[in-house]
């Protein structure tokens, strides 16, 4: 008992103090006179690697999850003769949801365990300590523009992947199923609001996109420098986004679309 | 000129642990300016530990470290990093980034640290490179060089700036003659003709001695002997004499610390 009592404070304290170290590689990473001419083309390299390389997942994706929300919803709506509703359905369930949520399960997958895995790599190969006594700083040279780049990334691959969604739910319902195309995309256009539903799943996404590359550079550059270390960090991240992504959209959704 | 004994490096009462094992215990030692000063001792004693600790990338647990009278863990982290500019130090493990080629590799002290035109930049990495035989290798990738080509690649980028301050771990080690005799020239070179300050970390006794101004020899975390080289080689102390001798049986223990091997062997391991 005393010993479980033990064992419990001790990861307590672990924890708070691994968010504590979080915490510090932010303000370290972030918070620092802007050097652009520095920072520019390291940015656009990590943007191609987070960004970029993440495109073709994405659209994919968005593409089936936008056909088969169109044909799921034909099926329900043509019950009750309101199938032309479809598209105001299928766009509003990407829009306010889907997107935001599963561009981040994907990217925190593709990207974030990547980013971990090579921070980690970095690290066991003492390249992170071979910057440091060159007299460069890592936060600044590694993990700042990985940290831009998802944040920057994410919610343009949110973006990307709901109006991929959108195309591939009107090809499954105006395309195949001969759904009027005039009063799909009418309805739509009638029901998504810019303000309302576009720029929360906007602010989704960067709150999303934020946390995962936060956790995935916290995750690499903590981690135990073996190969057994790194591939626990990289799962860590990619657990810990999910859930945190999951947690996190029941919270913002409640705030967002909560007032009854 | 650099006078006889101005310390540059100033290390007093330093004690360091790893988790209950104690590296350190109560170290002194000075390292003088614009001279070679060797640390040896046996594998597992804690010389990449000191240098790490001198450059300040672990936190001694009690004493202090500081370079030109500053207090190395006492500086702000801007401050440390400026410091660390003027530092040179060779991985053990070489530490090349990978990204990168090995001339990238090399050039990377320069263009992040002064304003030297590419062409010029160019011109400084071909010499370095040169210098430790690997000019031909410039676009090679670390990961396609031999271990050996590695650790030459990463002095060449540890010499890059001539920082006034060096400390090599193991520079040597992988080293077929005559590459080895070459980096011994080239180290007390650099130090004689340019009067950087230098830290050797290396086995290779006889080779170190030879270009050392001065010797300090640690094992279990103090200093056993320190003295010019021509001192050590003559020390009667029988610790001082089983380790220039390399002799296997003595009083430096080769094994890291353990119970009686006896005991391990045939006692109850239920
Ligand atoms: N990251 C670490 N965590 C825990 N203990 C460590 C760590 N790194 C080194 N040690 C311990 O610290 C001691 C000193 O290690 P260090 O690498 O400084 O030895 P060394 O004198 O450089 O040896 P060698 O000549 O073999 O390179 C070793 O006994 C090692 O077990
Ligand atoms: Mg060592």
């Amino acid at each position: 008992m005393i010993q479980f009592l033990q064992q419990l404070g001790a990861t307590t304290v672990n924890r708070v103090a691994a968010v504590g170290r979080a915490g510090q590689l932010l303000s370290q990473s972030l918070i620092a006179k802007p050097a652009p001419m520095m920072m520019l083309p390291l940015l656009v390299r990590q943007l191609y690697f987070i960004g970029v390389l993440s495109l073709v997942i994405i659209i994919v994706s968005g593409l089936f999850i936008g056909m088969v929300l169109g044909l799921q919803g034909y099926t329900i709506l043509v019950d009750y003769g309101s199938e032309q509703a479809v598209g105001q359905m299928v766009a509003l369930s990407l829009v306010r949801e889907l997107a935001p949520v599963v561009t981040a399960l994907l990217f925190a997958g593709r990207a974030g365990s990547a980013v971990t895995a090579e921070i980690g790599l970095m690290k066991a190969t003492e390249q992170l300590a071979s910057y440091e006594m060159i007299g460069v700083d890592p936060m600044r040279r590694i993990i700042a523009p990985r940290l831009w780049a998802g944040f920057i990334s994410m919610p343009l691959l949110s973006m990307i992947f709901a109006i991929v969604g959108i195309w591939g739910g009107s090809l499954v319902a105006v395309d195949w199923l001969g759904i009027f195309s005039g009063s799909f995309w009418a309805n739509m256009q009638a029901s998504v609001s810019f303000s309302e539903d576009v720029l929360n799943g906007v602010i989704k996404s960067l709150v999303f996109g934020f946390v995962i590359i936060w956790i995935a550079v916290f995750q690499g550059n903590d981690c135990v420098p073996t190969s057994e270390g790194i591939s626990q960090a990289t799962t860590r991240t990619v657990v810990y986004s999910s859930l945190a992504i999951l947690g996190l959209d029941f919270i913002l959704t409640a705030m967002m679309f909560g007032d009854f | 000129m650099a006078q006889l004994n101005d310390t540059h490096i100033e290390v007093s009462n330093l004690s360091f642990w790893r988790g209950q094992r104690k590296i350190f215990d109560d170290l002194s030692l000075t390292i003088p300016r614009g001279k070679i000063t060797a640390i040896m001792g046996p594998s597992g004693t804690g010389k990449t530990t000191l240098l790490k600790l001198i450059g300040g990338q672990l936190t001694p647990d009690q004493g202090t470290i500081s370079i030109d009278g500053d207090n190395v863990h006492a500086l702000t982290r801007r401050r440390l990093f400026e410091l660390r500019a003027k530092m040179g130090m060779l991985f053990q493990s070489g530490a090349l980034f990978t990204d990168m080629t090995v001339a990238g590799n090399v050039a990377f002290p320069l263009k992040v640290h002064t304003d030297l035109s590419e062409t010029v930049i160019r011109d400084l990495v071909l010499m370095k490179l040169n210098a430790v035989g690997l000019r031909g290798a410039s676009e090679l990738k670390p990961a396609e060089l031999s271990g050996g080509m590695a650790r030459r690649a990463a002095l060449a980028r540890a010499i890059a700036l001539d920082p006034d301050f060096l400390m090599y771990d193991e520079p040597f080690a992988g080293q077929d003659p005559i590459a080895m005799g070459v980096l011994i020239n080239l180290i007390s070179r650099l130090n004689r003709a340019l009067g950087h300050t230098s830290v050797i970390v290396s086995h290779d006794i006889q080779e170190t001695l030879s270009i050392a101004d001065y010797v300090y020899l640690i094992s279990d975390g103090k200093v056993l002997a320190q003295g010019a080289p021509d001192q050590l080689n003559g020390s009667e102390d029988p610790r001082v004499e089983q380790f220039m001798k390399g002799r296997p049986d003595g009083p430096v223990p080769f094994h890291y610390p353990a119970p009686s091997f006896k005991d391990q062997l045939f006692g109850d391991s239920q």
